[in-house]
């Protein structure tokens, strides 16, 4: 019997027409335990690096995490894996919401997607039952809409529903796919979904899933929740308070937003308004939210109440979550009430609220630059909140200027040409990033941001400190109930830690140490994305209930795998490896690894430079950050090593002398001359 | 005739639908206690509670199987309170032949809460850390002859219509096979 995974993948050939149930094989669950370390695993066995975005050949694949469904709370993420249109590398984007647990109850770990259908059509999965069906009257609905009429006309409403709005069918490069009270937002992944023409994935499921050693489990699940309770009841304190608990930030809950609003940068992320926080808008925000917000709610088996259900008068209701709350609001210099009210048409179309609106502030900068003119935007209104409007309209349909936006800043920067690039200014690896421009460089977030290949900050930040504390008091008070360490040498590092002084950043933490923290906080997050585990009560918060010391038990109990801290950490490293693998193959190299260039305003070249050839070093990469043949084989990926010495990955790039050995190894060991 | 009085106890959830988030914790531990062996596998499709639930319409209703009813009624209730308007059956605890909830997937057997007999309350309260779902244990004094009254009422109509002797031998035959 297969514990906590079901076992099998549904496998559906678009193209054809062909829906086949796969049994996998225990033994990849053992090495890439699941979600999106199964998902890199077949990306990288299918869809090699000359696969475009758009061909039949890339696959869109939906796959709960390896403990979805089982009592384990916050363990409901589906993790979709694609090649993105906008990167055009590796897209890991995830969802909370319901839709992983019910994929499980439906007998399934993961629905993969390959082919282009030739109209537009919806996948429903029930149980054993699956059907492709007509979608010819859901085209040009909104995803939410979608979601309502395919429940109705199934007469099941307790399937769920991941669907694509108009934005995802004209295959904006970030569209999303919205589920219930969730998205998977970020790389563009929804126009991947329109370009295979799926319009939504349905699922219900009825079935059971089994855990290994039951009492063990419901004991783990139970620690974790009194420890939810203890967080809840015990605030860290001296983070600002959205760090403070647990969840993601809890944006749905707070009226004072003079953080955000004062330090995140306002428009195209230019302009930082730092006396913008008053009484009077305190007040009217409040109202807003009071009023708009209908009911705080959560995902699938979690107490924390990270989402909302939002009704403005006149609107359809929609649910939202987190930061998407002032995203729109502050790219259009306006009020909450206009970004809650924006936010619902953006939902219906089904795109990415980081990215969104950057590219229509990035517009308007264009315009009021002279770059793009009356003649490049017709009718294009007066009043910023009005263009807004007109330009998501224009982006979602791809009309006019807006089939240039819809590929996002970086893309249409290329094509305006003009200088329009420096207006594309904050983006890594031609994606859009937090709207956040800070004047120190710090150690820890400079490797993140080059290195994170979810391309997102939020997406590998988390268990370590922002920032130093400001009195050893406070710090020591800190570490004494901080368990969640690998090991106690963090504590040291983060007592020592001064806000200014010879301890302080830029060169406190020194490199070896930033190193040691960012793969820390990196490994959760992949830790995470393979078991299906929310990041709000692991990777993201301090202090969280889930950790590397109770994850192996959690996979042991749950999934009957002998797992330790450091067959995990390796688990975790080997599918990470490949991920980076299969971005290396696909032309990614130290080049790109960079932070947007003004991301900080004091930038310390040679540290940055120390940092970045240390990491590499750490993570077993070689200088132009590709992994090395010696750390391919000790993660057991020698076929990752075989096909790069084949496509000659290795050959622009000088590499250790350590390799030469290696590649004699395995260049025999692809001869069949296994040694 | 005048009835003994004594006291029993009576277990009461209290559901608090504004407090409930829709998270489905209490279907999870519903499923999961009552699989078997205890907790090996999970599946909301099998727990005893269900949260009815209408997200855009914010209506979430944690309702617990009750008696399984063999025919379905023959009119039906639809509520509206608050200007929220809940389809029919939202609030009914019965398995019955118009619904699927309160079903075992697999076999359509009808399901009932049992409170979680031997535990200290049960589960879905426990697991309910939002307290949309609160538990109260409190005593009742009954009148144990107002029932034997009935019974005696009902007893008599039925030796009316059959007669007292195939009466007597359908008791006999019923007290043998219990």
């Amino acid at each position: 019997m297969r514990y906590a995974e079901t076992g099998y993948n549904l496998e559906i050939d678009l193209t054809l027409g062909n829906i086949e149930r796969v049994e996998t094989d225990p033994r990849d669950t053992e090495l890439y335990l699941g979600g999106l370390g199964t998902n890199a695993k077949i990306m990288w066995e299918r869809v090699p690096p000359e696969t475009e975005p758009f061909s039949p050949d890339n696959l869109l694949i939906v796959s709960a995490g390896l403990l979805c469904g089982t009592p384990a709370t916050g363990c409901n993420r589906t993790i979709v894996t694609t090649i993105s249109p906008q990167t055009r590398l590796l897209a890991f984007s995830m969802m909370g919401g319901f839709f992983a647990p019910e994929l499980k109850y439906a007998g399934y770990d993961k629905v993969i997607l390959r082919g282009k259908s030739s109209s537009l059509v919806y996948i429903y999965i029930h149980n054993d039952q699956v059907e492709i069906r007509d979608a010819a009257h859901l085209k040009g609905k909104g995803a939410v809409e979608t979601a309502g009429l395919i429940k109705k006309e199934l007469k099941e409403p307790n399937a769920q529903v991941a669907a694509i709005g108009l934005a995802g069918e004209n295959r904006v490069f970030f569209a999303s796919i919205e589920q219930g009270r969730s998205s998977a937002s970020r790389g563009g992944i929804g126009a991947v979904m329109g370009d295979k023409g799926v319009k939504a994935i349905v699922v219900r499921g009825t079935k059971d899933i089994n855990v290994a050693r039951p009492a063990e489990f419901m004991e783990l699940c139970n620690e974790v929740m009194k420890y939810i309770q203890f967080r809840n009841e015990n605030p860290i304190p001296n983070v600002m308070p959205i760090l403070a608990g647990l969840g993601s930030p809890q944006e749905m809950m707070v009226h004072d937003e003079k953080w955000h609003t004062e330090n995140f940068m306002w428009g195209n992320s230019r302009v930082r308004r730092k006396d913008f926080w008053n009484d009077e808008i305190a007040a009217n925000w409040m109202k807003t939210l009071e009023s708009a917000r209908t009911r705080l709610i959560s995902c699938y088996n979690c107490p924390m109440k990270c989402g909302a259900t939002i009704s403005l008068p006149g609107l359809p209701a929609y649910m939202m979550k987190c930061f998407s709350k002032l995203t729109y609001t502050m790219g259009a210099f306006s009020d909450l009430e206009f970004g809650l009210r924006i936010a619902q048409r953006a939902t219906e179309y089904g795109v990415d609220g980081f990215s969104t609106p950057q590219v229509m502030a990035f517009a308007l900068e264009l315009y009021q630059e002279g770059i793009l003119t009356d003649q490049d935007m017709p009718g294009l209104p007066e009043g910023n909140e009005e263009r807004f409007y007109w330009l998501l309209d224009k982006i979602v349909r791809r009309e006019g200027i807006g089939n240039i936006l819809a590929n996002g800043t970086y893309w249409a920067a290329q094509e305006i040409g003009k200088g329009a690039d420096k207006f594309a200014h904050n983006n890594i690896k031609k994606h859009e990033q937090l709207p956040l421009k800070l004047s120190m460089l710090n150690p820890i977030y400079f490797l993140m941001y080059c290195t994170g290949e979810k391309i997102n900050i939020t997406q590998i930040e988390g268990q370590f400190p922002q920032a130093p504390f400001l009195t050893r008091e406070e710090r020591e008070e800190f570490v004494k109930d901080w368990f969640q360490v690998p090991d106690d040498h963090f504590k040291q590092i983060f007592l020592d830690w001064e806000p200014r002084g010879e301890k302080s950043m830029p060169f406190y933490p020194t490199v070896q140490m930033c190193c040691d923290i960012v793969d820390w906080q990196e490994r959760m997050h992949y830790i995470d994305d393979a078991l299906g585990m929310c990041a709000g009560l692991s990777s993201f918060p301090l202090k969280p209930p889930y950790h590397i010391h109770n994850y192996p038990k959690f996979i042991s109990a749950g999934a009957g795998i002998d797992m330790d801290e450091e067959k995990l950490a390796q688990a975790a490293r080997r599918y990470r490896t490949l991920v980076r693998a299969i971005n290396i193959g696909r032309g990614m190299r130290r080049k790109d690894d960079r932070p947007p260039e003004n991301h900080w305003k004091k930038r310390f070249p040679e540290l940055e430079k120390e940092l970045l050839d240390t990491y590499y070093k750490f993570k077993g990469w070689n200088a132009d950050g590709i992994p090395t043949l010696v750390s391919l084989h000790e993660l057991g990926l020698d076929y990752v090593g075989e096909e790069f010495l084949k496509r000659g990955i290795y050959s622009d790039s000088p590499d250790e002398a350590s390799a030469d050995a290696m590649a004699n190894k395995v260049q025999k060991s692809m001869k069949g001359d296994v040694s | 005739m005048t009835g003994e009085r004594k006291t029993k106890k009576v277990k009461t959830i209290k559901i608090n639908v504004d407090k409930c988030n829709g998270c489905r914790a209490c279907e999870v531990i519903c499923s999961a206690f009552h699989a078997a062996p205890k907790y090996s596998s999970n599946n909301p499709a099998r727990s005893r509670i269900r949260v009815i639930r209408d997200p855009l319409a914010d209506i979430y209703v944690p309702i617990y199987a009750g008696d399984h009813a063999v025919a379905e009624c023959a009119g039906r209730d639809k509520y509206t309170i608050d200007g929220k308007e809940y389809d029919e059956c939202s609030f009914c605890r019965a398995s019955c032949p118009s619904r699927s909830e309160f079903k075992e997937p697999d076999s359509g057997l009808p399901l009932k809460c049992d409170m979680c007999e031997g535990e200290e309350e049960p589960l879905c309260v426990k697991w309910c850390m939002v307290d949309a779902l609160t538990y109260e244990e409190r005593e009742e004094e009954v009148e144990e002859g107002a029932d034997r009254e009935e019974l005696e009422i009902g007893l008599e109509a039925l030796a009316a219509k059959y007669g007292v002797k195939t009466l007597q031998n359908t008791l006999a035959r019923l007290s043998k096979k219990a």
